[in-house]
């Protein structure tokens, strides 16, 4: 089954992160990257902008209404995806529980 | 009781589990029992020799026919995920499938007590005080849950088992505990849930007969449930440990649940078994050996570091060493048990012990404020009543 691994969370204290912190984190993540590759799990992911450089598009009937920010203005926000390959949701968690941060976990239906 | 309802009472759960792993659908998999079930009402007597078999042939029929009527495209939900099936997995993998921590915690109870324990949907309703529609709901809600998240139908292996099984005890034991804890109204004790618990840990004590936990687990239920008698006075009141009735404890109940403990690692529910034990085994009152339960609060509020765990430690110590004790321990338990109205009863008690009757009264006073069950409330009044003139 293929999942998509959500990276939420408040977003500041990523944007207030110097240098070092950033090398270290990076590098963690490289290793969490690496380990899904080497079970076959990595079907790709990635970083994203932060949510206040988000553009949301809504439809109403014909009308698109284009708008600045992320869809909810909430302080939690999604930062980041990863696409995995896991048997059952229980894989899935082991995946998620190692990554390094929150996640939220959403299978893909088909 | 007629054939019928017995092989329900009986094989409910364990044929469920086998149709599930089959179908690797539990809805499809329960509509088709449900069926085999109707049609032996019907068809019963002559009771055929193997009525589990006859029931499985019948259900796997019906399922085969209800999927036929069915469009493929018109499945909705994706198949279960189920493993190499392994003998006689098939109910332990029900129960820890219905138990999985990604269910809600009120999810996980109502679908054990419908898929475990047979109930209909009216029934874990009533129990649970909640309108027939939402419990229905919540089970249609969960199922569709475990298919579209890709819950898994397996018992769990290695590291994980041991948490996975703790989800499960906590679910049972909430079961449990419902009937006990009827937070408001004037039923103090219910014990259909109680007794609902106690039949679904004596079917995982028998699927996991090595564990101790779990063999814990259900002789805590029984020691507790074997009390039931003597909770409440003619009147619906409630009546204290020390001043029960020991002549209507369910001696044999009891008997039966300390023949289940047995040494292990101390765990949550072995700890608490083993201070209901001492409690069961006290002939009278005075009988109870309060500095050994004193010990076994200390190790638990460690392994819980729980604040009500502390306040039955406070008032085991009061009863071992004296009330003086027992007041210190309950010292700053405001900050973490703000509207728990047994901390402020507990206080009074130890307080009217002390002699220092007006602040015992105060207390009373404060507990009243936050209880919310008429008998407990009438319980609280009558000991301040004593404490005046």
């Amino acid at each position: 089954m293929k999942y998509v691994l959500l990276v939420v969370g408040d977003e500041r204290p990523w944007s207030q992160a110097g240098p070092e912190e950033r090398a270290a984190v990076y590098a963690r993540w490289g290793a969490y990257t690496a380990m899904l590759t080497e079970r076959g799990a990595n079907l790709g992911g990635n970083e994203l902008a932060h949510s206040s450089t988000a553009t949301t598009v809504r439809k109403n009937g014909d009308q698109v209404l284009i708008t600045d920010g992320p869809y909810a203005e909430t302080v939690e926000q999604i930062s980041g995806y990863q696409i995995v390959e896991a048997r059952d949701l229980d894989e899935a968690i082991e995946l998620a529980s190692a990554m390094p941060s929150d996640v939220e976990i959403r299978r893909c239906t088909s | 009781m007629s054939a019928v309802e017995q092989a329900y009472r009986e094989h409910w759960a364990r044929l469920l589990a086998i149709l599930t792993a089959e179908l690797r659908d539990l809805d499809l998999a329960e509509e088709s029992l449900q069926d085999a079930f109707t049609a032996a009402v019907s068809a019963w007597p002559p009771v055929p020799d193997n009525p589990p078999a006859w029931l499985l042939t019948s259900a796997r029929r019906r399922a085969v026919s209800r999927l036929r009527h069915m469009a493929v495209a018109a499945r909705k939900l994706p198949l279960l995920v189920v493993d190499e099936p392994q003998a006689g997995d098939d109910l332990l993998s029900l129960i820890f499938t219905c138990c999985h921590p990604a269910l809600s915690m009120e999810a996980r109870v109502a679908l054990t007590l419908r898929c475990v324990g047979g109930l209909g949907t009216r029934q874990i309703a009533r129990l649970f005080l909640v309108g027939e529609a939402t419990m229905a709901a919540r089970i249609t809600r969960a199922k569709k849950k475990i298919s579209q998240a890709g819950i898994p139908y397996r018992v769990p292996s290695g590291p994980e088992l041991g948490a996975r099984r703790d989800g499960v005890l906590a679910v049972l034991y909430l079961i449990f505990t419902e009937g006990y804890a009827a937070a408001e109204g004037e039923d103090l004790i219910r014990t259909e849930p109680a007794a609902q618990a106690i039949a679904l840990a004596r079917m995982l004590a028998a699927l996991m007969p090595h564990d101790s936990e779990v063999s814990a687990l259900l002789a805590l239920m029984m020691l507790h449930h074997a009390r039931r008698d003597a909770r409440l006075d003619e009147r619906g009141r409630i009546v204290t440990l020390t001043e029960q009735d020991r002549g209507r404890w369910h001696r044999e109940e009891i008997a039966e649940a300390l023949g289940l403990l047995r040494p292990g690692p101390p765990g949550l529910y072995q700890v608490q078994a083993a201070i209901a034990a001492e409690h069961a085994s006290a002939i009278e009152p005075q009988d109870t050996d309060w500095t050994a339960i004193a010990q076994l609060y200390e190790l638990l509020e460690a392994l819980t570091g729980s604040a009500v765990v502390r306040l039955n430690r406070a008032v085991a110590v009061a009863e071992a060493q004296g009330p003086g004790d027992g007041l210190e321990l309950l010292a700053g338990l405001e900050e973490r048990l703000p509207r728990h109205h047994l901390l402020p009863a507990t206080r009074a008690e130890l307080l009217r012990r002390l002699g220092r009757l007006e602040e015992a009264v105060e207390e009373y006073g404060k507990a009243l404020a936050l209880v919310g069950t008429a008998p407990e409330r009438e319980f609280l009044q009558s000991r301040r009543a004593t404490l005046r003139p």
